[in-house]
């Protein structure tokens, strides 16, 4: 921030009056490692800072292209290269997890958490949590919505373990590349403000996806009313996240191109969690009295007819 | 100091020794004769050592026996054990059943090189193959639930025989990420120990599912 700028360039105006008075003296001044370290490694995030991270986040965007030029310096052949996509704590995926699923309005999920420090830890394993999640649940719920009938016979469903995770990682990684080449190209004809790297849009979706973990376990209960409640909840949740991050990214541009965008970032992510309901939990079914109507009736026919 | 820059080493002392690595003659010595010995002691060494490796397994205490003199024997023995008790799980059509060898065999190996890489990503300090070896041997539990459950499954398949499943397979379950935990904790770095326990946690939860939903023909 500004004032803690200006009270560091105070600091040095003290020392520097004090040298000029004695100078055979050391000054020995002991303050915290500089804070514009703190903004590069993603630290836990002060208080003050918020007014910083609007929604634009316009005042450290020259400063992250730095720092992310700084930062991935080995080549991409060594495995430290891989490892600065891991640099991150546990503190820092909690916390990532918490601001997704706790979008908090007007704020940028890239800018807030990200800062700069994309990793690919939260994508990778909330993805496969979320392929066995729903697997394991569809699996449930289709065992307890038919348990008791007499014809039916308990199947693992072990098949659709490679179905989920090929949608599901496919979803995760082939749409962030599009959104990325299609943000890359618009880039290229109008000059916008915000601009996002390849990796901060796998991290916002990846983290995006944490949702419907909870929403997939919930999901065994066979109610369709509370089934397409959570499915709106959570859509809701995490569509926010994603409209929250790349609103200021297309709102540059024609306004039809910026609303077409977002409108498909949304569709997309209902169509995986509507997808995913329809295929993997079985329609809990209405049990109806039908079959013992008819026999009533054609018992009461004979009766009369007699 | 100046005294000493006179001493000189007169011809009447004669300097001789051996320059020899103790360690490194030993084994060399030992690499030549196991030529020579029966084959039969060969392979009981090599047993010996995985035999070991499993007690270590099923009292995990702090022993680095399973870090130094790692070998993949035993997590072959286990996965291809696991894999041919878990097939022949049944279905009406092929698309719903357990699943098949292959599938076992990947999910296990593949699964257990990924939560290796990711330990290795985040910083850890513990080799690739100690880490597959670690992961592969603590499936060793799981293989014992996998034959009790067989065994229960063949005294009868209701209500009480999915109970006293569920509670060997929990139990395990519980073992085996408790032992590799045990394990490899202590070679990650200490702000990041339930990054690297949880992909372990879920691999095996995932086995243990695979287990627990084992239905016979």
């Amino acid at each position: 921030t500004i004032t803690s700028v200006l009270s560091s360039f105070a600091e040095f105006d003290d020392a520097a009056n004090l040298l000029a008075a004695n100078p055979d003296a050391t000054t020995i001044s002991i303050d915290e490692p500089a804070d514009v370290p703190k903004n590069q490694h993603g630290r836990r995030q002060e208080p003050g800072r918020e007014e910083d991270d609007e929604l634009l986040g316009t005042d450290d965007s020259d400063k992250t292209e730095l720092l992310a030029g700084q930062k991935k310096s080995a080549p991409f052949w060594t495995f430290e290269y891989y490892q600065t996509f891991f640099d991150v704590d546990t503190y820092q995926v909690l916390d990532r997890i918490k601001g997704s699923v706790f979008p908090v309005p007007g704020k940028n999920f890239v800018r807030l958490y990200i800062r700069s420090n994309p990793d690919l830890y939260g994508p990778f394993w909330i993805c496969a949590t979320l392929v066995f999640t729903i697997a394991v649940s569809g699996n449930l719920s289709n065992f307890f919505i038919h348990l008791g009938k007499p014809t039916y016979h308990y199947v693992p469903e072990f098949r659709k373990v490679s179905i989920a995770a090929t949608t599901i990682y496919a979803y995760a990684w082939l749409v962030p590349l599009a959104l990325w080449g299609f943000l890359m190209w618009r880039n290229s004809k109008v000059m916008n403000i915000v601009s996002y790297s390849f990796l901060e849009i796998v991290c916002v979706y990846g983290y995006s996806l944490f949702v419907y973990i909870p929403t997939a376990i919930l999901w065994i209960i066979p109610q369709k009313i509370v089934r397409w409640v959570l499915v709106m909840f959570s859509l809701c949740l995490s569509g926010s996240v994603l409209v929250m991050t790349f609103w200021p990214a297309v709102r540059d541009d024609n306004r039809r191109i910026a609303f077409a965008t977002v409108g498909t970032i949304v569709v997309l992510h209902a169509l995986l969690a509507v997808g995913c309901l329809a295929y993997f939990f079985d329609a809990p079914e209405l049990d109806l009295p039908a079959p013992v109507i008819p026999a009533h009736n054609v018992s009461t026919v004979i009766t009369k007819s007699r | 100091f100046a005294d000493l820059a006179n001493v000189s080493i007169s011809e009447d002392i004669p300097v001789e020794g051996e320059i020899t690595v103790p360690v490194g003659s030993h084994t060399l010595d030992e690499d030549f004769s196991t030529l020579d010995e029966p084959v039969k002691d060969t392979i009981m060494r090599d047993l010996k050592a995985v035999g070991k490796k499993f007690v270590h397994v099923m009292y995990p205490k702090k022993s680095s026996t399973l870090l130094r003199d790692w070998d993949l024997w035993g997590p072959l023995v286990l996965c291809v054990s696991l894999a041919l008790m878990l097939q022949g799980g049944s279905a009406d059509s092929k698309d719903d059943g357990g699943p098949q060898f292959a599938e076992v065999f990947v999910i296990i190996w593949f699964g257990a090189v990924v939560i290796t890489l990711n330990s290795k990503l985040l910083g850890g300090t513990i080799s690739f193959f100690q880490s597959l070896c670690v992961l592969g041997y603590c499936v060793m539990p799981l293989t014992v639930a996998m034959l009790v459950c067989r065994l229960v499954l063949l005294a009868g398949s209701g209500t009480v025989s999915f109970i006293i499943r569920l509670i060997v397979v929990v139990a395990m379950f519980g073992w085996s990420t408790l032992a590799s935990t045990a394990f490899l904790a202590d070679s990650q770095p200490p702000n990041r120990k339930a990054l690297v326990v949880y992909p372990i946690f879920l691999f095996y939860f995932v086995i243990s599912w695979m287990i627990l939903t084992f239905t016979p023909q």
